[in-house]
């Protein structure tokens, strides 16, 4: 089963995944340098193009896209946890204390 | 010892799970999402202590260019370990060795190029004693490049089993189960140049 289950899927276009990252990068570091005075928009830009570049990673090279649901679930269920963790957590130190 | 332990075929009992999921793929998953949560403290720590804190420019201490250009090579060697996976999948050992040389030069020479930036940072003067940036800084990179070092080894270990021959068009699990590790490290790097190194 293993070996059918992988090559029943189309094998993705590994180079064009790597250009969209290459360019991607490029655009972080001019979006760095364009928006180093602004920390919200250079934040926000910045955790956009991250984010983009992990679930081209997770989805193409890691073949999270093609895999059984659970492992999406699986992998899914602790970035939610990890995002609730750092949520709580910048809360805590940003928000005023009663 | 009984004849069933004796005719044991691992490769048949791949096809037996219950998830139809090879066993060490699906062990390897659940690793990987215990290091989500390893990665997410260290980073979500980060964010914490930077919130309300005053924190010096990352660019007027790390070499920005130097790392774009290392993040560019881990890059590139995520794709070379997708294409030895792909190529053995195609039925040609040959291109898949290729492709597993390149993927070890590629992590030894990001490890080699964190060695020689964190000589030339504490040779500067900028170590973890000096400050919250130093300490969270280090413990990150170093966490990082850890996990790269022992991908590296890895990499080394079934770059060794590929020229012995070991792998085939049915059987190279093993490079699967490496690749899903080290696209992880790549995935884990490209937040970390973005939050440590950019903003």
């Amino acid at each position: 089963m293993t070996t059918k289950e992988r090559v029943e899927h189309p094998i993705p276009n590994y180079i064009a995944i790597f250009w969209w990252l290459l360019g991607l990068t490029l655009v972080e570091l001019g979006w760095a340098v364009l928006m180093e005075h602004s920390k919200l928009l250079l934040a926000s830009g910045l955790v956009i193009t991250a984010v983009v570049k992990a679930v081209l990673v997770a989805m193409y090279f890691m073949h999270l896209k093609f895999e059984r649901k659970i492992m999406g679930i699986l992998f899914a269920s602790t970035l939610i946890l990890g995002a609730i963790l750092v949520s709580v957590g910048i809360g805590e130190r940003v928000l005023p204390r009663p | 010892m009984t004849e069933a332990a004796i005719t044991f075929d691992p490769h048949a009992e791949e096809d037996r799970t219950s998830t139809g999921i090879p066993h060490d793929k699906m062990g390897m998953w659940v690793f990987l999402c215990s290091e989500v949560m390893f990665f997410t403290g260290l980073i979500g720590s980060y964010i914490v202590l930077r919130f309300g804190s005053v924190w010096p420019e990352p660019r007027h201490t790390l070499n920005i260019g130097l790392t774009a250009a290392n993040t560019f090579i881990l890059i590139c060697s995520s794709v070379t370990m997708v294409k030895a996976l792909e190529w053995i999948q195609r039925g040609d050992p040959r291109k898949m060795k290729l492709f597993m040389v390149l993927t070890l030069i590629g992590g030894s020479t990001f490890l080699s190029v964190q060695v020689f930036e964190y000589r030339h940072l504490l040779e500067h003067g900028f170590n973890p004693h000096v400050s919250l940036f130093g300490s969270t800084f280090f413990t990150m990179t170093g966490f990082h490049g850890f996990h790269v070092f022992c991908g590296v080894v890895c990499i080394a270990w079934c770059t060794g089993k590929a020229f012995l021959g070991k792998y085939t068009t049915e059987h190279h699990q093993g490079i699967e189960t490496l690749g899903l590790y080290w696209h992880f490290v790549d995935l884990v790097w490209i937040i970390l140049f973005a939050i440590v190194y950019l903003f």
